[in-house]
């Protein structure tokens, strides 16, 4: 049976992989570059599910740190596209040199690893600090939307670092090829593909083994994991700081698919957007997600192109929709319909057996 | 298991919409499209199913914020450009043909506009795009532009400092509002200055301008301030103000934040005697908005306003209160977009073509009797010469001219005819 089980997996892992890897050849390369970023979008969804879904801890602020990953990569890029001159913005901004925390991100592979380090280190910053406390539940939530709220009012407010409002963007370069043509647009897709499948199967593993089990132990009874001798902050910790590198990563991969990122991308809008997407798709299962980040932006983009004045309504009436009639998300649909099913055989069974007995 | 399998039938579903979706959008690869084409119906627009269906019409697009906080501005545009695109479709079109408007949505954020803008160019193949408000959605817009080789015209005042060969700039260039209006100020209302802004682009390189100016020329610095945008408590600003009692406010703030500072300035007791405010982002819609009656007497810098006398204007004025209600307004980026819309249609007529190339060309010195006056496309900058008024508001809501240039002024995006700013431009470049 397991052995079965494992092998499903596999075969409809692999057909979707498959699916995504021949996009390309049915798609645009205008909707393929906006199927890179949902993608992006899914993996930020991946490990908010880890978080959220799985231990229970629900955070309305990562958007700071796929902020932070997306901020690494465009900060290169930048310099990059300069030339190691000082960005415009700076020399508006009345900047003679280029500052000292820029300076490390003169370097790809640094850049690329601060990208993740960076939201890693202050999730796990705070998240050691709140849940050896243990603080949980919606203060640990309001907690995380108070480090959006003051983290994107310090990315806007210092301008001469960060661009201010207009964000960074007009990139030119990436290792000395150019970052807007097809060709490139085409890799950074399939790399994108890749850091999907890679972080979906070794998070599958997580949860599937032991570890999985614990965390999901801490989300239905805290209380109970403690006193049989495991520490939940210790957990909650790994996995929060793992789901904001995770984000740090996508935020990497979407700044390199969309060539901008501004406050507003990693603001408290965009963060509650990014529980919509694991709520929306069914958290705890891990594909949901995917789902849901890939559906919902998916909606999005096709709302407003088709009703430009009015797409915004049509996007509230299917999140309230989807709330009201599917609280599991869409995964959820199909869960239950499963189980009709198995009832409707079950009493078809019963009815077998009744007959059988009338006989 | 069964779970799984369901799940998967989901994503097979879903990748399929997916591949609709592209295929609709690219009817011109039919033979792609065909074996997709049956999986649904899609959520795509229906505009974009007749891009290849090209012989009848040109297409443009439209991308300004028609949700978020820049709505209430970026609207008006909107629909000014709206109005010239049927204006010019009833005269019979350009090069034979209907303008097609393709409308999209920026949303007050700047990656959307890039995106919304990558979709105009490659999936609509649209001729030019009218768009933008923001600094921040033009500078989000410019590397697209320049990448697809396609045509952007931008209908707001600027800090200047930018002149991509994909952008036609129908709005001022700081030397056709800023600069002149400094040089008023000093001249009529005395030479100390308060720099008051929001926090990006435009107000902080507008005030770097201002700051070489006044020190070129005489004038005094008593303040700079900046707020977030968005930002709605200014009692400790005004109080500042109150101490250092300037002359003049030189005011960039933008949105919002002019409603609660001028209700608030008003509050203070501080009169349009005691202390002027000059705005270069407050035109008649954003009155409406902050109240005549509080900021009755104050000034502001532009090139056009509702109340300019020319018969274009006239005739300008009646055509927008019809197709948008009498309560309807009239102001200087909503008229820099209503001639953006034929400057270059005129462009096109002149070229013969479409081709971004021709008409970049054809675009050199193409003049057009704008409700403004009239406006001619500069072929160094791609900027338009425009004459500079300063107004004052009246109680009524409107602007009335003050003052104006003798003649419309050659645009000047770098400042290089100024000594004081040779330092600036060089640092910016």
């Amino acid at each position: 049976m397991i052995s079965q089980k494992l092998f499903n997996n596999r075969i409809i892992f692999s057909v979707i992989l498959i699916l995504l890897l021949f996009a390309p050849l049915f798609l645009t390369d205008f909707r393929l570059n906006l199927l890179g970023k949902f993608l992006a979008f899914a993996i930020l969804a991946i490990g908010l599910d880890l978080l959220w879904g799985y231990t229970g801890v629900l955070s309305l602020g990562h958007g700071i740190f796929f902020g932070l990953g997306a901020y690494a990569m465009a900060m290169y890029l930048k310099l990059e596209a300069t030339g190691g001159q000082l960005p415009d913005f700076m020399a508006w901004s009345g900047m003679s040199e280029l500052p000292l925390i820029w300076i490390p991100f003169q370097y790809p592979i640094v850049a690329i690893a601060l990208g993740i380090l960076i939201p890693a280190a202050i999730a796990f910053f705070l998240g050691y600090l709140t849940f050896r406390n243990r603080i949980s539940g919606v203060y640990f939530t309001i907690l995380s939307q108070a480090l959006v709220l003051v983290l994107v009012t310090l990315f806007v407010g210092a301008q001469n670092l960060t661009g201010g409002t207009s964000g960074l963007t007009n990139f030119k370069t990436l290792f000395g090829y150019s970052v807007n043509s097809p060709a490139s647009q085409m890799v950074f897709y399939f790399i994108t593909v890749g850091v999907l499948a890679i972080i979906f199967i070794s998070c599958r593993i997580l949860v599937k083994g032991r570890f999985g089990k614990v965390l999901v132990g801490i989300r239905d009874g805290e209380n109970r994991m403690r006193f049989l001798g495991y520490n939940p902050s210790t957990y909650k910790t790994f996995v929060y700081t793992l789901s904001a590198a995770i984000a740090g990563i996508a935020g990497m991969l979407f700044v390199l698919q969309v060539g901008i990122i501004s406050p507003t991308m990693i603001g408290i809008i965009p963060s509650i957007e990014m529980v919509l997407w694991v709520a929306l798709g069914g958290r705890g299962t891990l594909i949901g997600p995917v789902i849901g980040a890939v559906f919902v932006n998916a909606a999005k983009t096709g709302f407003s192109e088709s009703y430009p004045e009015f797409w915004t309504y049509f996007l509230g009436l299917m999140f309230v929709l989807v709330v009201v009639f599917l609280p599991k998300g869409i995964t959820g649909l199909f869960t239950k319909w499963k189980e009709r099913r198995q009832k409707q055989n079950d009493t078809a069974s019963i009815e077998v057996s009744k007959s059988y007995s009338r006989l | 298991m069964k779970k799984k399998l369901t799940l998967f039938m989901l994503m097979l579903l879903f990748t399929l919409v997916m591949a609709a979706c592209s295929a609709a959008d690219n009817a011109a690869n039919a033979d792609k499209a065909e074996e997709t084409n049956e999986a649904k119906p899609t959520e795509t627009g229906s505009e974009t199913e007749t891009a290849t269906e090209e012989s009848d019409t040109i297409k443009v697009g439209i991308l300004h914020s028609l949700s978020g906080t820049m709505a209430i501005s970026e609207t008006s545009v909107h629909q000014a450009e709206l109005l010239a695109i049927k204006e010019i479709n009833e005269n019979g079109g350009v090069l034979g043909k209907q303008i097609e408007p393709v409308i999209e949505d920026g949303a007050s954020d700047w990656p959307t506009f890039a995106e919304k803008a990558n979709k105009l160019l490659q999936q609509d193949q649209v001729a030019t795009i009218f768009g933008g408000w923001t600094s921040a959605s033009r500078k989000a817009m410019l590397p697209v532009v320049e990448e697809n080789n396609g045509l952007l015209f931008y209908p707001v005042q600027y800090e200047g400092m930018e002149a991509s060969p994909n952008i036609f700039y129908t709005g001022a260039a700081p030397n056709q509002q800023i600069v002149p209006a400094v040089n008023w100020l000093l001249e009529n209302k005395g030479s100390s200055f308060f720099l008051l802004g929001s926090d990006y682009v435009f107000p902080r390189t507008a005030n770097a301008a201002i700051k070489a100016q006044l020190e070129a020329e005489g004038g005094e610095l008593t303040g700079e301030e900046y707020t977030p945008l968005g930002h709605t408590d200014y009692n400790t600003i005004i109080a500042k103000i109150k101490s250092e009692n300037p002359d003049v406010i030189f005011n960039t703030l933008n949105g919002d934040s002019n409603v609660a500072f001028f209700k608030q300035l008003n509050d203070a007791g501080i009169s349009s005697d005691d202390i002027t405010v000059l705005s270069v982002s407050v035109a008649e819609e954003e009155i409406k908005g902050i109240g005549a009656d509080v900021i009755a007497g104050h000034l502001t810098s532009w090139n056009y306003y509702q109340t300019t006398d020319t018969p274009e204007n006239e005739e300008f004025v009646a055509n927008y209160k019809a197709e948008y209600g009498e309560d309807a307004v009239t102001a200087d980026p909503i008229e820099a977009g209503y001639f953006g819309v034929y400057l270059w249609a005129q462009a096109v007529e002149a070229a013969g073509t479409t081709d971004v190339d021709a008409v970049r060309e054809a675009a050199k010195g193409i003049t057009f009797d704008a409700p403004n006056g009239t406006v001619t496309i500069d072929g160094d900058n791609q900027h338009v010469y425009k004459t500079v008024r300063i107004g004052e508001v009246q109680s009524d809501g409107l602007i009335n001219e003050v003052w104006s240039s003798d003649e419309p002024i050659k645009p000047d995006p770098y400042l290089e005819e100024y000594e004081w700013a040779s330092e600036l431009s060089e640092s910016l470049e």
